[in-house]
């Protein structure tokens, strides 16, 4: 790792202006992915700025049909709250599938989300389930947010506070771990809203990162059911390929996953 | 450069690091706590596990900054006055360990899932929660047997207590 | 048995000091001054190296050197040898090509190293390395062994036109012509042997002192064998002569072969600690694992089997090639040849063998021994080809192997090996019973109504352990004689340090080779102490592998117990006034049969070393040293059965059971033995399932962390249901066969037998990952 200066940051104004103040700055939550790349010199910010110690940056809010988790929140707060397991069971259950326990007690929602690794499952339910991500300057809609590998919506210097997600009626996620990383290989998170729309999203699976999978939203809205899916065909173009599944595997895996989560999500 | 302070295994201590360093180098390097160990580069191994206010991260992965303040307990921590932890016993009775250098790591693991299952543990959900965990000599089945068998004493510690 | 004694399942005496953190490892050792290395290494599979610019790098903080490649070659440094020379078919030597430490001029894979950087810190060196401009020539690069030896492929060494290193091959040509000829039916198989890591979990790390006064070197090193190390490292590389030399291998985080070897870095850690006048660490990361720790396998076989009509077979023909990577490393040569195609008769009557292999030099990291080193190889190739004959030949799978079983011995197989004895039947039955094998129709029609493709897998293995009779391997190209010495101290007060040349990194001696003595002079395990992995305090040794410690290091602890033992009877028959051949020894007691007299062994101890009153002419103290040469190899056998599901969707894999049969002779402390099957089966069930190395088409390493490298985790694995047969092995006075590589070497095939069976498709290589699995399933 390249020599550094580390801040802790009190307050979601103070780390801005710290961040502000540095040559090359970049916010630390849980560590879990910026760590490994400085570790690798991969990347080589001046300053780090830590949100992790940010008290208001951290817990989760249920209020009405809304779930709203500060995004210094780790992941396995989120699985582990009872607020949570009742209001979006599957979100839960996405949690506790997010690496190993170890990675689960640091890495944090809002890391996830801004460093939008095409593989990371939190994307999935953000979009499948279309949550509003809201920063210390705005709230973003998650169909804005991704853009592609590694990028986002988000301006240097914007700070994720919190993730907002409406609470379905029905929602399932299930994830074919990739058996080196156990990122997904592919994921699939499904939702259906109160009033009767269907989302699904597929991680892992496609070239530019977390996508909507509209051949299985059709089927899934004239028919909630894994057998609903099983005249669908997903195309392997655009897909990811590499040493662990070729783009037709994923595509087949876009399938079956999603036969999965319907069947989890009940 | 800063001052760290932090408590490790009960002793407050304050060291002068660079930034870039992290808690695993801190431990090893500064305080010659040699029993946490360094196995790979990409976070995934668990040689380096180690309590910080009591949960079981990965000291490869923190930086000695990001736990200033903090409660660190370590392998060296575990055993309290001479008397072993009844996973490091479980796990000398039940043959968990062979080189010995995933070993550290996998005992702190270990402790914070039982702390976290209680006794709710079965085979299936220890093979699941030692995920983070490599070991390359024991094929796993007595660190698991290990785990299964701690978990019962440290039950019986816990209603003793 | 004695609750402490041979066949006592005791607890390890090692363990306290791992479990409460104190184990000491390489990269604990700090010296005075220590300063650190960080390699600079080839970001290229083939360049020539045209120079290296370190002016910048010298002026960053805490640099104190930036040494060279043709620095070393300058100094005279040795290049690394293999130490075990095998002759072509055509009766020529096999063609190397030179491997500097770092590489003066070409640099001929991803990793090797051309520079080091020697600073203050850790950090500070990996900082300046990357201020060290090398500038590089690319060239056209090769990483597949078959596109190695086409016309026009990448050239690595002048000295090995088309690549190859050697053509070798081993058996009767013509008889196995004849047997094709006369078969009724023949078996035609071709498959992989996937490249794997070693990854042991401790990175290679090395220390290195040098006492300038005394002209003296110490080096803490990653080893599993400290002798034979500072031997290459005197002999060969002109580091220093032996007695200026001192190896240490404290703790040592795992091996599995790949601490065999010398490597580079020690070697400059050496030669750097001279030339900067500090001590030099060196810890390899993860990443230079991967990269420059010697890989394992990598075979292309074709196999032909001939049957008769009744089934039994006729002959075997395999033409092998096998990647040696760029380099030929220590014992890489003899891995296919004399480790691989002499075990290729397995368990069977086989009365014609030929082997071809041919060694074929990549772009790729070197490729030596790795648990098991040859013998998985050759058991993989022919139990898949049992498996596909049985499918073939539409007979029980298990039944085929029975009706070939060798039932009588010694047995003379056609590829040199002499089985001293073994009962395959008894072990295969014991398989079949713990599986329950009659039932699994059932079970599999069971599975295919919930819409899950179940299968089973049979694996009958047989390796050659305890490594090895001298003038046998001598005869047959090796470099060193493979005997082990043990010696035996029992001081003035009764306790007793046994020295041993052989190292333990994870094997648990500190405690079965206390049992050995404590068995047999009666004394607690807690008095037994086992010293060994330094230079200075024990004798020459040859080290661990080849599940050779207990077999040959084992029986040179017994031999010397034996002298001990007839001195202290001489001692003790005098002191109680009695004759030498009425002095018995109990629990610890030497005593005169038939009488109560008695004198305990710390008094017959005390008495050699007060030497007051000893037997006319008799040297004071008791201390004993051997030397052992094995007559034979020993022969583990054994079978395995796995029992899985596959998932039609996903194509995963997930073990229902797997269980085990092993024939290991005797068993010093079977809770040990059962640890080591343990971690065998995890790694062949690795290689079946998880790990493989790939190259890309430029030589890159594609696998070259955990993030792509699939290592085997709790959740990968079952539970596994161990069982033992027992035939004693009579070519050792212990009777023990050794167990450290049984599971590597059986375990790959059983799993791809049962996938193979559950998906009805034989086409499927290792590692058989989900991606692939479906991709069998569906087309
Ligand atoms: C071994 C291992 C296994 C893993 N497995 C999985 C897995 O299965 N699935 C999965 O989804 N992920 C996985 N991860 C990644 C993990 O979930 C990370 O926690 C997550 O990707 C990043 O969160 P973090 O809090 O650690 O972020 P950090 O690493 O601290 O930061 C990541 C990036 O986000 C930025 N950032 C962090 N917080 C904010 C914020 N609030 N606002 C703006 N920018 C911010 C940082 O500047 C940085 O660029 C794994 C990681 C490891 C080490
Ligand atoms: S060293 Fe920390 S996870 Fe490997
Ligand atoms: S005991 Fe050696 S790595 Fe686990």
């Amino acid at each position: 790792m390249y020599e550094t200066n580390y801040h802790r940051a009190s307050s979601v104004p103070d780390a801005a202006a710290t961040f502000a103040k540095g040559k090359e700055s970049k916010f630390l939550a849980g560590g879990q992915t910026l760590l490994p790349v400085m570790k690798q010199r991969l990347a080589a910010p001046s300053d780090v700025i830590d949100l992790s110690k940010i008290q208001e940056m951290i817990g989760i809010e249920v209020s009405g049909d809304t779930v709203t988790i500060k995004a210094a929140t780790p992941h396995y707060d989120v699985a582990q709250s009872e607020a949570v397991q009742k209001a979006i069971p599957a979100l839960a259950n996405l949690a506790s599938m997010i690496g190993d326990p170890a990675v689960r007690y640091r890495g944090t929602i809002g890391g996830s989300l801004a460093n939008n690794d095409p593989a990371a499952d939190y994307p999935a339910a953000v979009l499948a389930l279309g949550a509003t991500i809201k920063t210390n300057k705005r709230a973003i809609a998650a169909g804005d947010f991704f853009k592609g590998l590694f990028s986002t919506a988000l301006e240097d210097g914007e700070i994720i506070t919190a993730v907002a997600f409406p609470v379905p009626a029905k929602a399932g996620y299930a994830k074919m771990r990739h058996p080196a990383s156990r990122f997904a290989l592919t994921g699939v998170f499904v939702a259906r809203t109160k009033a009767g729309d269907v989302s699904a999203a597929a991680t892992g699976a496609s070239q530019s990162g977390v996508m909507r999978v509209p051949a299985i939203e059709q089927a899934l809205k004239a028919n909630w059911s894994p057998g609903a899916l099983d005249s669908v065909t997903i195309s392997a173009n655009g897909l990811l390929a590499d040493i662990h599944g070729s783009a037709e595997y994923r595509a087949n895996l876009v399938k079956v996953m999603g036969q999965r989560a319907v069947a989890a999500a009940g | 450069m800063s001052t760290v302070k932090l408590t490790v295994n009960g002793r407050a201590v304050s060291v002068d690091v660079e930034d870039r360093t992290l808690l695993v180098h801190l431990l090893r390097e500064n305080l010659n706590l040699t029993g946490t160990h360094v196995g790979c580069d990409t976070s995934q191994c668990g040689a380096c596990v180690v309590h910080v206010d009591g949960r079981a991260v990965k000291s490869c992965t923190m930086l000695a900054g990001q736990a200033a303040g903090s409660n660190v307990t370590t392998i060296e921590g575990l055993a309290k006055g001479g008397e072993l932890h009844p996973m490091q016993a479980a796990f000398r009775d039940n043959h968990g360990l062979q080189c010995g250098y995933c070993t550290p790591g996998m005992i702190m693991s270990a402790v914070d899932i039982v702390h976290r299952h209680g006794g709710k543990l079965d085979e299936e959900t220890v093979r699941h929660e030692l995920e983070g965990n490599i070991c390359r000599c024991t094929g796993y089945h007595n660190i698991v047997k290990a785990v299964l068998d701690a978990a019962g004493r440290m039950k019986v510690a816990q209603a003793a207590e | 048995m004695g609750v402490e004694g041979i066949g006592a399942s005791v607890v390890r005496k090692e363990d306290r000091r791992f479990i409460t953190g104190q184990g000491r490892y390489v990269d604990d050792v700090k010296m005075v001054g220590m300063s650190y290395a960080h390699f600079i290494r080839s970001p290229h599979a083939h360049a020539k190296v045209k120079g290296i610019d370190s002016a910048e790098a010298m002026k960053m903080p805490g640099v104190i050197a930036v040494l060279t490649g043709q620095q070393i070659v300058d100094d005279k440094v040795g290049n690394l040898i293999c130490g075990w020379a095998i002759t072509s078919k055509d009766g020529s030597p096999m063609k190397m090509g030179a491997w500097p430490a770092m590489a003066p001029e070409t640099v001929r894979f991803v990793g090797q190293a051309v520079a080091v950087v020697i600073a203050e810190t850790k950090n500070q060196a990996r900082d300046a390395a990357e201020a060290v401009v090398v500038d590089y020539e690319e060239l056209s690069a090769v990483a597949d062994v078959k596109a190695a030896i086409k016309p026009g492929a990448a050239q690595l060494h002048p000295e090995a036109p088309g690549n190859v290193v050697y053509d070798w091959h081993l058996g009767d040509e013509a008889a196995v012509k004849d047997a094709f000829g006369k078969a009724a039916n023949v078996v035609t198989l071709e498959l992989t042997n996937n490249r794997l890591v070693p990854n042991a979990m401790e990175p290679r790390a090395a220390v290195a002192h040098y006492d300038q006064a005394e002209e003296h070197f110490t080096l803490y090193t990653t080893s599993q064998n400290p002798h034979v190390a500072r031997l290459v490292l005197s002999a060969f590389y002109n580091i220093a002569p032996e007695n200026k030399l001192r190896v240490i291998a404290p703790d040592v985080g795992g091996g599995f072969g790949s601490k065999i070897y010398i490597y580079p870095e020690e070697m400059v850690a050496l030669w750097a600690s001279k030339k900067v006048g500090r001590p030099v660490k060196w810890t390899g990361d993860r990443t230079e694992a991967f990269l420059t720790d010697a890989h394992g396998r990598d075979h292309v076989s074709k196999a032909e089997m001939a049957f008769d009509k009744d089934n039994k077979i006729l002959g075997l023909r395999v033409k092998t090639y096998a990647n040696f990577g760029a380099y030929m490393s220590l014992f890489s040569s003899a891995v296919p040849t004399y480790l691989y195609a002499t075990l290729l008769s397995g368990q069977y009557v086989i009365p014609a063998i030929y082997a071809e292999v041919m060694g074929v030099y990549t772009n790729t990291t070197p490729v030596d021994a790795y648990r098991g080193a040859g013998r998985p190889e050759a058991s993989y190739l022919l139990e898949r080809m049992m498996e596909t004959a049985a499918r073939q030949l539409k007979v029980d799978p298990a039944e085929l192997r029975k009706k070939n079983f060798i039932t009588q011995f010694p047995y003379q197989t056609p590829v040199i090996m002499a089985y001293d004895i073994g009962d395959f039947n008894a072990s295969i039955d014991a398989a079949m019973k713990a599986i329950d094998y009659a039932g699994f129709p059932a079970r599999k029609a069971k599975a295919k109504a919930d819409g899950k493709l179940r299968g089973i897998g049979v694996s009958c293995y047989i390796e050659a352990c305890g490594i090895a009779p001298s003038k046998a391997v001598g005869s047959l190209g090796a470099g060193v004689g493979l005997w082990e010495s043990a010696e035996i101290r029992v001081n003035p007060v009764g306790t007793i340090e046994v020295l041993t040349g052989t190292h333990s990194h994870g094997q648990g001696h500190e405690t079965s080779f206390a049992q050995i003595i404590s068995d047999r002079l009666g004394v607690p395990l807690s008095q037994v102490s086992i010293v060994h992995g330094d230079t200075d305090k024990v004798q020459f040794g040859m080290g661990t592998y080849g599940s050779r410690s207990i077999a040959v290091g084992g029986a040179a602890i017994v031999k010397a117990m034996e002298k001990v033992e007839a001195k202290a009877k001489k001692i003790a028959a005098h002191a109680l006034e009695a004759s030498e051949s009425d002095i018995v020894i109990e629990n610890g007691e030497f005593k005169v049969t038939g009488t109560d007299k008695s004198i305990a062994l710390p008094m017959v101890a005390l008495a050699a070393y007060t030497a007051h009153n000893l037997p006319d002419g008799m040297e004071p103290g008791l201390k004993e040293t051997a030397f052992y040469d094995p007559t034979n190899f020993t022969f583990p056998a054994g079978a395995y059965i796995c029992e899985l599901e596959v998932d039609p969707g996903t194509g995963k894999t997930s073990f229902v059971n797997f269980v085990a049969a092993d024939d290991f002779g005797r068993l010093i402390n079977p809770m040990i033995v059962e640890g080591q099957v343990h971690g065998g089966l995890a790694q062949g069930i690795g290689q079946a399932l998880l790990e493989g190395a790939v190259y890309d088409g430029t030589g890159q390493l594609v696998t070259a962390s955990f993030m792509d490298y699939t290592m085997p985790r709790a959740d990968d694995l079952p539970s596994f249901k161990l069982s033992h047969t027992t035939t004693l092995c009579p070519g050792n006075p212990l009777g023990v066969k050794g167990c450290g590589e049984a599971g590597a070497i059986g375990a790959s095939a059983a799993v791809i037998n049962a996938i193979t069976d559950a998906i009805g498709n034989n086409k499927l290589e290792m590692p058989a990952t989900p991606d692939r699995v479906w991709h069998a399933i569906h087309g």
